[in-house]
């Protein structure tokens, strides 16, 4: 197999465009609780399926831009995301092998150490939380992962990213 | 090596206040995807604005003309008011009370995280902004400015864990802080002892102190008041006057301009 160069990075980036663009969307009363952790789940993605691409630097920076788009504490999303990063890259080879629901149960664990990081660095700079509903995001990305999964492996299949 | 460099911004954030430049630079980023977010709702009320038939239109029109009217003829009756207190406050020997200007703002988002109750407004520094500004809409205050960015600024609302406004009670000018609690619909006021006199339907007002927040705006009426004789302060719950979670058009204030 002839090895390419890095193409389709446009790809990449307007998924992560998506991606941020489903956090800043209005949701009614009811259900601020229920949005999934996208920019989690599409990072967790790309990481598995090219890790050399995108990693726990990429993360970083994403996490920064969700910190000021969240108006959370600048560095808060960057270090669970740097975390979340980190863990699919340790285990990505393992969660390849893995049917979709199996990868689900493991982003389960690693939206759900997203979210836990960011509570725990929330209530060390003495905000409140609501409680434990900042796990209902988790089981929500969990059960939309084999969506997200599945429309991004076409995606990347189709523009051929690499 | 991230971990770390997220641990030192965090710290640098929140001990030092160091960030507030590069969150306003990085601002400039984020601001296109609220501003997309908005969008349907926005191309929703254009279209409801543009495609009404001509009696709806008609009809309206009629309602809004009478309501000018009213407004109007109370308005009236606010200058001579106003006059005479400007009058008795001389009388007085007390300081001149202050107009204050304002600044039509939309609001265009609102945070995703649910446990932070703050939103997204349209304008920043360009049109005068400033850190801590006051922002009201039609039926009170809302809250103050915590960021600005260019075109873009952010407002913790009054109900957000980590706010507190200085109110007084508009019948008897009894002062209090109103806290919020993370609950859109409900303030509570802390160390208000047994004995004060406080009722259900009292309106809170801003008391100015604290030089944040200008005097006299409604901030939330008063819905339950618990008097417990084991307990050292009474516990008062109140609703906020404005309409936190419905309001779109809203007025940022500029205070301290003397009155003409």
């Amino acid at each position: 197999m002839v090895q390419q160069g890095p193409q389709g990075t446009w790809v990449i980036a307007m998924s992560f465009a998506v991606a941020f663009l489903l956090t800043a969307w209005p949701l009614p009363q009811g259900l601020v609780w229920a949005r999934p952790d996208w920019v989690s789940l599409v990072l967790i993605y790309w990481v598995i399926a090219l890790p050399q691409r995108v990693g726990v630097l990429v993360s970083f920076g994403l996490g920064l831009l969700l910190d000021v788009l969240e108006g959370s504490m600048l560095g808060q999303n960057a270090l669970s995301l740097s975390v979340v990063a980190y863990l699919a890259l340790v285990l990505y080879q393992r969660i390849r092998q893995f049917n979709l629901w199996q990868q689900a149960a493991v982003v389960f664990v690693m939206v759900g150490v997203n979210q836990l990081v960011g509570q725990w660095l929330q209530n060390l700079a003495g905000l409140a939380s609501g409680g434990v509903w900042f796990l209902m995001p988790v089981v929500i990305s969990a059960l939309l992962w084999p969506l997200v999964m599945t429309l991004l492996r076409h995606l990347r299949r189709a523009y051929r990213v690499s | 090596m991230a971990a770390v460099v997220a641990v030192a911004l965090i710290s640098a954030d929140i001990r030092f206040n160091q960030m507030t430049a590069t969150r306003a630079s990085l601002s400039a980023v984020v601001y296109p995807f609220y501003w997309l977010a908005d969008l349907p709702a926005r191309l929703g009320s254009w279209g409801e604005e543009n495609m009404v038939t001509r009696s709806t239109a008609l009809e309206e029109n009629e309602r809004l003309r009478g309501e000018a009217m009213l407004l109007q003829a109370q308005v009236l009756q606010m200058a001579s008011l106003r006059a005479e207190n400007v009058r008795l406050r001389a009388l007085l020997n007390s300081s001149a009370l202050v107009q204050d200007d304002v600044l039509v703002a939309e609001l265009i988002g609102i945070s995703p995280d649910p446990a932070r109750h703050q939103v997204v407004l349209n304008k920043g520094s360009d049109e005068g902004v400033f850190l801590g500004q006051p922002l009201i809409d039609a039926q009170g205050l809302m809250g103050q400015v915590v960021e600005v960015a260019a075109a873009s600024s952010r407002v913790l609302l009054l109900t957000d864990t980590t706010h507190a406004i200085p109110v007084q009670i508009n019948r008897n000018g009894v002062r209090a802080i109103a806290e919020g609690v993370g609950r859109l619909d409900q303030l509570e006021l802390r160390h208000v002892a047994s004995t004060e006199d406080i009722v259900v339907g009292d309106l809170l007002v801003s008391s100015g102190l604290g030089a944040r927040f200008p005097v006299g705006y409604p901030v939330a009426v008063v819905t339950e008041v618990v008097r417990d004789p084991g307990q050292t302060f009474a516990r008062v719950t109140a609703q906020p006057s404005a309409a936190l979670n419905r309001s779109r058009h809203v007025l940022l204030v500029f205070t301290g301009k003397l009155e003409q």
